[in-house]
């Protein structure tokens, strides 16, 4: 069971602001939810690798040459907080 | 006025008229449109198609008009994953499939509605306002796909392309009477498709008929260096066009007509088993046993992997931000007003998942889940060339029905997860009606064996007219 608590420091941690108004409201949701992910505790996985992904590769490499880039100022083209070719965002610590 | 051609008889149009009078046409047409499956039109088209007669084009696709998911990049046409934190955000590059689709002379109409953030089953979540399903105004479309789905049901657009991450491109084929595919994962590079859940999703084409999805595949399909999981193969999907299954060995997963199975979509999938019998092939039942614990393992998986890859949005370098004393706070209220409640869920629970102390209990737990669903197919695939089943157990619901009860709606997605979760193709055609709305047929193929299920759908395509039958809500 996840509580109130819990819901509002998750959201800190994912950095999603979360009102205790709908913190209430989000645990009763999410709780349905885990209660249904609580069904795998009846495999047993004992000895089962994980699979991370189903592609048949192993580190993929190229070879270390220069190659262009995407222009500055397009990369910029989408915020106006923006200051000599740099993103400018508030303080961070 | 709809008109549903396929691509070779509007490359025929093209050449009895112009590029730019079929283009116009297919504008006209969106004009008119009552469904909301369309979010931005491109200002551009009409000039792409003006180009092509002017000068002439030689690629596959020159003059077809084709419709984009709202989550795939096209440089300089608005890509928000319909969602309100990327309102205004216009990518600087194009994805590799647009690159592709542009080489070959495909005239992009425009971006199609989706589920915000590609997380759903029904097009509801969308910043953009829901999506109606041709077939039935009342009804959802499908998801997460649902724009370009319903697009190609009501005639507005001949192709689309979508992404399927737990069954985002066959389920809303499935509700909207078409044809859809999802490729094997690693057949079509990802570069530019803006991530939900990376190790689950694949672009895949959407379309009337299937012969057109293996013209997209031609064209789209193939090696990119810069999504390090694309895989370096030749294929020729078209090649796979023959009507020919005799001797095809089906097996018919038990699981997949489990409870909650509507009766009338379950006769339609036997009743199409049984015509491919008649056309030569034979079938046996086969047991996946996994198939039950596949769901949640998906979501597990699928959440975990949104909540890093959705931390990029965050106000600072594009779309939506709400300003902050420090970073911290702008990002967390940029992201509390900019995400949905539903892609919010998501992250938490994900988030949640991948926490220190439930990380093994969650998380881990669901990978080795994983491990256990794809054997399940590579047991079952080791003996029968295809497998076959219903897309989704019940036709189309109601707008409003499931979107207050989240678990209720991934529950509609039971038989199109366990796909994802092994990585191989499966293709969704229609097959019959079901109280008047679309039933999908899902054939499901080994790793890279896209041919084979091509094959299987084309001859069934022959040998029937499901695929014929149009939204009466538009026709």
């Amino acid at each position: 069971m996840i509580t109130k608590e819990e819901v509002e420091h998750v959201g800190w941690l994912a950095r999603i602001e979360i009102d205790a108004k709908e913190s209430d409201a989000y645990a009763e949701k999410l709780n349905s939810v885990l209660g249904y992910f609580g069904q795998l505790d009846e495999v047993d996985t004992e000895g089962v690798e994980p699979t991370y992904h189903v592609a048949d590769i192993v580190n993929v490499f190229r070879k270390d040459e220069v190659t262009g880039s995407m222009p500055q100022e397009e990369v910029l083209a989408n915020t106006e907080h923006k200051q000599e070719g740099n993103f400018k965002a508030p303080k961070i610590m | 006025m709809a008109t549903w051609t396929d691509i070779s008889g509007i490359r025929q149009k093209i050449a009895d008229s112009s590029a730019e009078e079929i283009t116009a046409s297919y504008i006209e047409t969106i004009g008119k449109s009552k469904i909301n499956g369309f979010t931005t039109l491109s200002e551009e088209a009409i000039n792409v198609a003006r180009e092509i007669d002017a000068n002439g084009h030689g690629g596959p696709l020159a003059g077809v008009p084709i419709a984009i998911k709202e989550n795939i990049s096209t440089k300089g046409l608005s890509t928000t994953c319909s969602s309100k934190i990327l309102q205004g955000y216009v990518p600087p590059y194009d994805a590799h499939v647009i690159e592709k689709l542009k080489a070959a002379g495909a005239v992009i109409l425009g971006k199609t509605n989706m589920d915000e953030f590609a997380m759903g089953t029904s097009t509801e979540s969308s910043y953009y306002g829901p999506t109606f399903n041709p077939w039935d105004m009342d009804r959802v479309p499908g998801g997460s796909s649902g724009g370009s789905a319903a697009v190609v049901a009501a005639g507005e657009v001949p192709v689309s392309l979508g992404s399927d991450t737990g069954g985002s491109v066959r389920c809303p084929a499935a509700y909207c009477g078409v044809v859809g595919l999802k490729p094997t994962y690693g057949c079509i590079s990802r570069y530019g498709l803006i991530s939900y859940a990376n190790s689950l999703e694949q672009i895949g084409p959407l379309a009337t008929n299937v012969a057109d999805i293996a013209t997209i595949m031609d064209v789209v399909a193939g090696y990119d260096n810069r999504d390090s999981t694309s895989i370096n193969r030749e294929n020729t999907y078209s090649d796979a066009l023959k009507d020919d299954v005799k001797g095809m060995k089906i097996g018919v997963p038990e699981e997949y007509f489990g409870e909650g199975i509507d009766e009338k979509v379950e006769k339609a999938v036997w009743d199409s088993i049984a015509k491919f019998e008649d056309m030569g092939a034979t079938y046996e039942k086969v047991s996946m046993p996994h198939t039950k614990y596949a769901l949640a393992s998906y979501y597990i998986i699928a959440m975990s992997e949104a909540s890093s890859n959705l931390a990029r949005f965050d106000g600072t370098r594009y779309g939506y931000r709400v300003d902050g004393d420090n970073w911290h706070v702008m990002a967390s209220k940029t992201r509390a007003e900019g995400f949905g409640d539903e892609v919010k869920r998501r992250i938490l629970l994900g988030t949640y998942a991948l926490s220190a102390g439930y990380h093994d209990k969650y998380y881990l737990k669901a990978l080795k889940v994983r491990t256990l669903v794809k054997q399940d197919f590579d047991k079952a695939l080791a003996n029968v060339d295809v497998l076959m089943g219903p897309t989704m157990p019940a036709p189309a619901f109601k707008i409003g029905e499931k979107i207050d009860d989240p678990l209720s709606l991934y529950l509609a997605d039971v038989n199109t997860v366990p796909i994802n979760l092994a990585g191989v193709p499966s293709i969704s055609v229609p097959c019959g009606l079901a109280d008047g709305m679309p039933v999908g047929l899902q054939i499901i193929g080994k790793h890279f064996d896209e041919n084979t299920i091509i094959k299987a759908a084309y001859s069934f395509e022959q040998n029937t007219d499901h695929h014929t039958r149009r939204p009466p809500e538009v026709a």
